[in-house]
Parts: C-alpha cells; structure tokens; sequence
C-alpha cells in the first residue's frame, strides 16, 4: 500500500547510520532508500514471498515473521527507530503493536489511513456505507483493515499512552502537506505519519 | 539427511540440459596431520571431492556444498550413463539452477569419517593395517570445517563465495562463520540448528542403540569378521526417516493403504508404510557403515558453537562477517523453524546481515532436498546476489 510519497517523509526522519526494524516491510524500498542514503542497518519483517524475494534481490536484510506473532524475540531498546506503514490498520491489536515498537525502538514511525478524512465522512454519510478509496479499496467484509481509526482518535491514544509524538505529518492523496491538512488536519489529511518516542524517554 | 529416492526412478537416456552431466570423483590426500577436537592426530588423511562449474580468474566464485548425515561429495550429476538417479542435491546444482554452475565453481566433498571414499572407519589404519572400525576418532563439526579449510587452501580459495549446507551442513556452514570469519562472504544455512534438543540427542541415542546392540556390530569390528550390522543400521535408518518426513507428507503418501487384501493377525508386513521403512532400512544398511553412522550422530550431539561462549550465540557470531541466509520449513519437526529462528534472532542480535525464509512446506525436514518453487525461488535470488558479489 506504500508510495514513494509517504516513504519521503519518513526518510527525513530517519537518523543517518542507525539501525532500523522495518515491520510489513514490503518490497523493502524504504530499507534501500535508507541504507543507500543514510547508510542505515537493519531489517524488514515481511511474511508475503513476493515481497520477500524483491527485499533479496534489493539486498535488504528480509526476515520473515508475522507480526501477529508479536516482536517478543527482540530486545527492549535493541533498534533506534522501528518503523511500520500502513500496516497498524490490519493488526488485531494495535495499541500493543505500538506498545512493542517503543519497547524494541527508542522512536517509531508509523502511518495509517486518516478515517476521519472528509471523503469517508462524505461517502458514509451520502451512502450509509462503509468508505472505499484508493487508500482503502476493500468492502468491509474482506478488508484485511480490521482497525480503522481517525487522526484524532490517534491522538488520543498518545496522550493516554504517554506517547511523545517527534513530528506528526498528514498527507492528502499526493502526499503533499497542503495548507488545508494543516489546518484541518482530521478533514483534510488522508493519511497521518506519526514520529513518536515515549515521553519519558529519551528521544 | 538423504533419502533414497525411488527404486524405479530410471536415468534419463539423455542427460537434461540443467543437469552438470557425467561427473568424476576425486581423492585428495592431505600430507599435513589435523589435530583433532578429542585430543587425537591424523597424521594425513583423504578426501573424497567433486566439483562442477569454473573457478574464475580471481578465484571469488567457489561455492563449498556441506553434506548432511548420510550425504558425500556425489552432490549433483550423474557418474555414469547407467546411474540410476543424479547426486543427492541435483535439484539445486546445475546450469541456471539456485546453484547456478555457470556461475559458480562447486565443490562437494565427502566428510572425514564418512564412508564414500574420505578417511574414516572403513579406511585402512597404517597402525595396524586393518580397518579402522571403532578405533577412528571421534570427529566433530569444527574438526570438519579444518579439514574443509585445508581443502580450500589446496584449490587456492582464500575466501569461498559461499559455505552453502542443509541440516548438519548447515551447522558446517555456521561453523565456518565463526571459526573463519574472513573465508567466507555468504552462509546459506538450511533446515539446519544451532544445537541439537533433547528430543534430537534422544532420536540419535536410539539409533546408535539399535547399531550398538545388534550381534553383528562386534564392537565396531565388524569388517574384521567380514559381516555388517544390517539389522541395527537398517533399524536406525528406519528410526531416522521417520523423523525426516512429517506425520501429513507419510499420510499423504501412504495414508493406512494394505500391502495385502486382509489383515495377516501376525507381525509381518500388514501395511505399506511397513514395508516402505523396511525396505529403505535393508537398502541403506547395504551402502552405509554403520560406525559412520554412529559418529555423525555424535557430532550432531557435540555441535554447540555458543557453548565457548558463555552459552550465547549472539557473541558466538559477534565475529562472524559472512552475510546469512537461512530457511527452514513448517512442517519440520527434526530442525523445526524455531531451531532456525534462534540463529535468526542471534544475528539480529549481533547485527550480522540475515534474511530468513520460512517455508510453508507438507514434506518435513527432507524438505530441503525438495524443489518447493517459494524455497527454490528464494534460495535462487540471494544466490543471484551471492553472484554478484563475486565480480
């Protein structure tokens, strides 16, 4: 589901040199991108062959592993910063999934599909029936999104979690930044990237 | 762990096109003496190789092949016209296969201790001029990789593109990383585990036993009298491929099908899974030494690379430099995938370079012989890289 648009943002935040876990990494584009670039070490978590075998021929370090299965085989604090796009959203328990991310990474990046963007408002309330879009283009009842949240929903979870959030972006279909995502960022942005550590952490 | 193909796969007429054809074994003797991990010295020992494809001009494209328990060095190809079925890792080695011979130059070998041409119990012993039987050493998985090293050097490989093995290959392979880090850019380590469980020591006690208690086994003396322990090896065997292959792949095969139309109410062979262990019992026991046999198990028991280092793997390979690449299959419950994910999370650990598949897979351990198109494609493309390197 990743495009180049969303991977651009994430690469600025990304420190050169450090170690990255990469989780539903697909074809493994952003591992490349950061270890051409920023000279990043690290790994994707993928469990698609066909993904797997575009992370081999990329020469991204490819692990296979269901994230359902949870990150316990990593170490708290073993990675600078785990990242996880457009992924949170098929999860079965996202608030733990993001809880584990901040045990194993120091920051995490995540992005997901705003619900609360003015087309799902428009195409439920026009239609009474569940939004599809480019961003989500399964019927509800074989979406693999089982977890869909607003950007204020998000939010709420990071106060409540004690998430420190580094840099929040929103993005329309383009992945631009435009001014109306900015000011109305729950209407306007279509999918959020979020940059978090723990609040007490260090960041 | 091979497994004896069908009796009436029949060789080809003509050679396929994928296949490295007709090849020849070779007998290197070593003149150096190898001093061994039990304490004890080879003064010179032999080994047993094949090798397919060209060494390139910078000697960068040697690929070593890593046998498993009962493997040798016939690892791909055919011997002869008249051979019944090509090497033991055909379906992997040749021209545009994951191993790709136009690319790489192969070599296979046949162990130390093994009993397909290198130095071991059915060698003769200069000391006494007879067998060695239960008199040779002990030999262990590090004892192996030396040997191996001392292989290298003879080709003049300083440094192989890759140690590629399946089970107790893969432990070669793992060895290798940490004993020399700088000899080798890729691991390929399949199927394989970092140390053996209990269950695994377990299986391996019961087949020496049946080996051991057998009346021909003569205390390892066997050739002297002219006999082989056939029941107790053909036993072990049997023991053996069980674990080999899953409780779904020997449903599929063989399900509860009758080798008669009515139950016999005796002990003979009621059951066609009966006869099929029987038979491959009888025929491995006619081609494999039994004391061979015993001192495979044993360095499986032995091998535990971490075990020097305080327990932990990740320091164990916290020198290794090679690139990983490691598979392992669901059904497998001799080397099961968690086996494969400890040195996965240990390289993680460790911060090697590591891509792991796991393969969802009805065959069993023996899967790794197999050409399963998800395993065969992911193996081919790290190889692919594996290649690349090597410009």
């Amino acid at each position: 589901m990743t495009t180049r648009g969303d991977l651009d943002i994430i690469r600025k935040w990304v420190a050169p040199t450090s170690r990255v876990l990469d989780l539903a990494c697909g074809d493994g584009q952003l591992l490349y991108e950061l270890q051409k670039e920023k000279q990043v070490t690290g790994y994707g978590l993928e469990i698609n062959s066909q993904d797997i075998e575009a992370c081999i021929d990329k020469g991204v370090n490819v692990v296979e592993q269901n994230l359902d299965r949870g990150l316990g085989n990593f170490k708290t604090g073993s990675f600078d910063t785990v990242i996880m796009t457009q992924a949170l959203q098929v999860m079965h328990f996202p608030h733990l999934v993001l809880e584990e991310m901040l045990r194993v990474g120091r920051q995490c990046i995540v992005t997901f599909p705003n619900f609360g963007h003015w087309r799902c408002r428009v195409h439920l309330a026009a239609n009474g029936r569940m939004p599809v879009s480019k961003y989500m283009p399964y019927t509800w009842y074989d979406t693999p999104n089982i977890h869909f949240c607003t950007f204020r929903d998000f939010e709420a979870l990071c106060r409540e979690k004690n998430y420190r959030v580094l840099n929040r972006m929103v993005v329309d279909q383009s992945y631009q930044n435009g001014v109306f995502a900015n000011v109305w960022p729950n209407l306007m942005g279509e999918v959020a990237i979020y940059h978090l550590t723990m609040a007490e952490g260090e960041s | 762990m091979v497994t004896n193909k069908k009796p009436d796969k029949a060789m080809p007429e003509v050679i396929p096109s994928d296949s490295v054809g007709l090849v020849e074994p070779k007998a290197i003797w070593f003149d150096q003496p190898l001093a061994l991990n039990c304490g004890e010295v080879l003064d010179g020992f032999q080994l047993m190789i094949e090798t397919y494809g060209q060494l390139n001009e910078s000697h960068s494209n040697a690929i070593l092949i890593c046998h498993a328990l009962s493997g040798h060095h016939h690892a791909a190809g055919y011997h002869s016209m008249e051979e019944r079925k090509p090497g033991w890792w055909d379906n992997c080695i040749g021209p545009g296969k994951p191993i790709d011979t136009n690319r790489f130059f192969v070599v296979a070998l046949n162990n130390l201790g093994g009993c397909h041409g290198s130095t071991g119990p059915t060698s003769e012993n200069p000391k006494t001029g007879k067998a060695y039987g239960p008199d040779f050493p002990v030999v262990t998985v590090s004892d192996w990789v030396s040997s191996q090293a001392m292989l290298a050097d003879y080709l003049g490989i300083g440094q192989w593109a890759a140690v590629v093995g399946g089970s107790l290959g893969g432990m070669q392979a793992l060895q290798w990383s940490i004993t020399y880090p700088e000899r080798l850019r890729h691991a390929v380590i399949i199927a394989s585990a970092a140390r053996l469980s209990a269950q695994n020591i377990a299986f391996n006690e019961v087949a020496r036993q049946a080996i051991m208690s057998d009346e021909q086994f003569l205390n390892g003396r066997y050739l002297e009298e002219n006999t082989i322990p056939r029941k107790g090896l053909g036993l072990a065997r049997m023991v053996g491929h069980i674990t080999y292959l899953s409780d779904d792949s020997m449903g599929a095969k063989f399900g509860r099908e009758m080798k008669n139309d009515s139950l016999s109410y005796d002990y003979n062979v009621d059951f066609q899974i009966e006869s099929y262990l029987r038979y491959q019992g009888e025929s491995f026991s006619e081609m494999f030494d039994a004391n061979t046999y015993l001192l495979m198990t044993r360095a499986l028991d032995y091998f535990d690379p971490a075990a020097e280092f305080g327990d932990s793997l990740p320091k164990a390979l916290g020198n290794a430099t090679a690139k990983f690449f490691l598979a392992s299959f669901s059904t497998d419950w001799r080397f099961s995938p968690e086996r494969s994910r400890e040195i996965v999370d240990a390289l993680m650990e460790a911060d090697r370079c590591v891509t792991y598949l796991e393969v969802d897979a009805p065959q069993g351990h023996d899967a790794f012989l197999m050409d399963i198109p998800r395993y065969t494609r992911g193996l081919a493309a790290y190889m692919n890289r594996v290649a690349e390197d090597c410009q």
